[in-house]
């Protein structure tokens, strides 16, 4: 069992739902970063998604890849999230942390390298964009042994035939790409979103949680009351890159969770 | 013998340990549509008919080999001959793959073209391909490169593209490949994305080298009928790598003629200083394939340099990858200077002035030539220099000694 896993059991437990956030690991730099994934715990963030930059990140929209460049430009690299995280863990055991960014770093750093220092500091989930079930081999098996999570990706144009072969591997829970298109595009629906969180729930036991989309509190609950919970990411990394401080910051998250939680 | 091109790559898109379709969910569905659209199509009399068609009465092909006698005299040694891609409508071999993906476009019912480029050659040809199929056309390119090469932006838009400027990052091709998925997702059903070389996910290192492979059977019949023979050595310029691929297809089976790619060594053999993947790269993963990569210290795609801007990427197309483990092809450099050098000596001596990529493998024959007398080099020049008169003579002057 995970940190994930317990987080879940937990939530479940309580009868709340999953409030999840991803910002950029390093943006605008190591210390401020630190800073504010310290504190998101305390503003209502029950699992973190942590961004880890590439330089050529094919998925994301321009807040995320903007992000990406602040943190590669004040000297983020793969074993500086990891540091990032295992700084975090010091002062949280519980809270579950999700590595999520794309295959390149971590296959230059070498697969079995990456998992040892990863668990190590404390990484308990990684969402690795760009390797696609058909990849499994890679990195999505060897990270199982490890005990890590592998959560994967479903979108609207997972289809019926397709979706079966996405569930198989996942662990943790399933995360939900609500609109089709990138990071930080149109404002999600609750109303289109709820019978995809339905398909989904059928062929798995896992927790689903929705993300893409997302911007403020009221969004939050809509989507977090058709799913197991909801993930913020773009809209917060904008008070980030709009030069906000920490505090400015985890209000801002903390609205955002308070709506979630009211679901 | 089993043919080459028919048992590479595997129907996952293999080429050995590289290729591959490494996609983010939102993209799966629309590149398998591709795919399953390619595999039927490619099959189809009417397609395959369509094509040709396009091939002879609009693009001007066959293009012709032609024999580059004084610049053979003057090399002293081998006998160098060049396949004029420059004549190819648009004046560069990206038309091949680019009408070919229009009409594949046309048939699969979209009715937009998306793509990224880097010296603008793409953009021009698919802007090209989107204006003769009647659909709309929207090309992303970096800040950088759209200054550098500006006659190519006017061409884009005077034939009815819009250009969107990428402006992050080292705002070039590598940029531009980003930002172009990035805006294709939400418009996927009706559009089809068409990536400008042998790079990126499953079909499209398949369906542009097969696409492209056109510049090497018109090669080794012209050659064979020019010279009674088949050329000794055969070699194009590799950025992406689709002109070679396109040319090396047609000797590929053929295991008396050896095939040399030329990546471009820029100002040194120092990391950021040149693009020379192959013969610095290690394995690693960008734009939806496995491949060889340029990566600075902390395994990141590094940042590049070459004065032609279409061979300015830092991962290679994966077969060229595969060819080199299999050392089926010799894969070797010129640098910057070297590249000049020959653009002057061909503009001169033949009366063509190549494009700046094309200048490489043009370099490469040159140098080449002396230690191989009385052997024969077909080179690739797969575009004319027209796009990069004023960036050169701005710069450089109007020869060597200026």
């Amino acid at each position: 069992m995970t940190r994930i896993d317990r987080k879940f059991a937990q939530l479940n437990a309580q009868g709340r739902k999953a409030f999840v956030t991803y910002i950029m690991a390093g943006d605008p730099d190591f210390e401020t970063s630190l800073e504010i994934v310290r504190g998101l715990p305390a503003a209502g963030v029950d699992i973190i998604e942590l961004g880890l930059p590439f330089t050529d990140p094919m998925a994301d929209g321009k807040t995320i890849q903007l992000a990406g460049q602040r943190a590669l430009a004040a000297g983020m690299t793969l074993q500086r999230t990891l540091d990032l995280a295992a700084e975090f863990r010091k002062t949280d055991d519980t809270t579950p942390i999700v590595l999520m960014g794309y295959y390149n770093p971590i296959h230059s750093r070498g697969v079995d390298s990456f998992l040892a220092a990863a668990k190590q500091a404390g990484v308990d989930g990684l969402i690795i964009v760009d390797l696609p079930p058909e990849e499994d081999g890679e990195l999505c098996i060897p990270a199982q042994k490890a005990g890590i999570n592998f959560i994967r990706l479903a979108t609207p144009t997972t289809d019926e035939q397709r979706l079966p072969k996405v569930l198989q591997n996942t662990s943790g829970f399933v995360y939900y790409v609500s609109i089709n298109g990138i990071t930080g595009a149109a404002e999600a629906q609750a109303g289109s979103v709820a019978p995809e969180v339905a398909r989904i729930k059928a062929g798995t036991d896992l927790p689903v949680i929705v993300g893409f989309g997302i911007k403020a509190p009221q969004n939050a609950q809509d989507i977090a009351g058709i799913a197991d919970g909801c993930v913020v990411g773009s809209a917060i990394i904008d008070k980030i890159a709009q030069g906000q401080n920490p505090d400015q910051v985890l209000d801002f998250v903390k609205s955002l969770a308070d709506g979630a939680h009211r679901a | 013998m089993a043919s080459y091109l028919k048992s590479t790559p595997t129907r996952d898109g293999f080429f050995g340990k590289y290729g591959g379709a490494m996609l983010p969910p939102p993209l799966i569905p629309h590149f398998k549509e591709i795919g399953e659209a390619y595999d039927k199509l490619s099959k189809s009399s009417e397609f395959v008919r369509d094509l040709r068609y396009i091939r002879k009465h609009f693009q001007g092909r066959p293009t012709p080999i032609s024999h580059f006698s004084n610049l053979s005299d003057i090399c002293g040694g081998a006998q160098i001959y060049g396949k004029r891609e420059d004549l190819n409508h648009t004046g560069a071999h990206k038309l091949n793959h680019c009408m070919a993906e229009g009409l594949l476009a046309k048939y699969m019912g979209k009715t937009k073209l998306m793509a990224e480029t880097g010296a603008g050659q793409h953009g021009v040809a698919l802007a090209t391909a989107a204006a003769y199929f009647g659909m709309e056309c929207e090309i992303h390119m970096g800040e950088i490169d759209i200054a550098k090469e500006a006659p190519n932006v006017t061409r884009m838009k005077l034939l009815g593209a819009t250009v969107v400027p990428v402006g992050f990052g080292g705002r070039s091709l590598k940029e531009a490949v980003d930002s172009a998925f990035g805006a294709y997702i939400p418009q996927a059903d009706t559009t089809l994305f068409a990536i400008g070389s042998v790079v990126g996910p499953h079909p499209f290192p398949l369906m542009v080298r097969n696409f492209q492979h056109v510049v090497g059977i018109e090669a080794r019949e012209q050659f064979m009928d020019m010279t009674g023979g088949l050329p000794d050595m055969v070699t194009a310029c590799v950025g992406g790598g689709s002109n070679a691929m396109g040319l090396f297809a047609g000797f590929i089976d053929d295991e008396e003629v050896s095939l040399h790619g030329v990546e471009p060594m820029g100002t040194s053999s120092n990391l950021g200083d040149h693009a020379a993947t192959i013969s610095f790269g290690e394995d690693g993963d960008i734009h939806g394939f496995h491949t060889l990569l340029l990566k600075d210290k902390d395994g990141e795609p590094a940042p590049v340099h070459t004065i032609a801007s279409g061979l300015d990427y830092p991962g290679v197309g994966p077969e060229h990858a595969h060819l080199s483990t299999t050392g089926r092809v010799n894969y070797t450099a010129a640098n910057d200077k070297e590249a000049l050098n020959a653009f002057y000596a061909l503009s001169r001596h033949e009366g063509i002035i190549p494009a700046l990529e094309s200048a490489h493998a043009v370099a490469f024959a040159m140098r080449e030539a002396k230690n191989n007398p009385g052997k024969s080099i077909l080179l690739n020049l797969s575009g004319r220099g027209d796009k990069d008169i004023d960036y050169v003579t701005e710069t450089f002057g109007y020869s060597v000694d200026d």
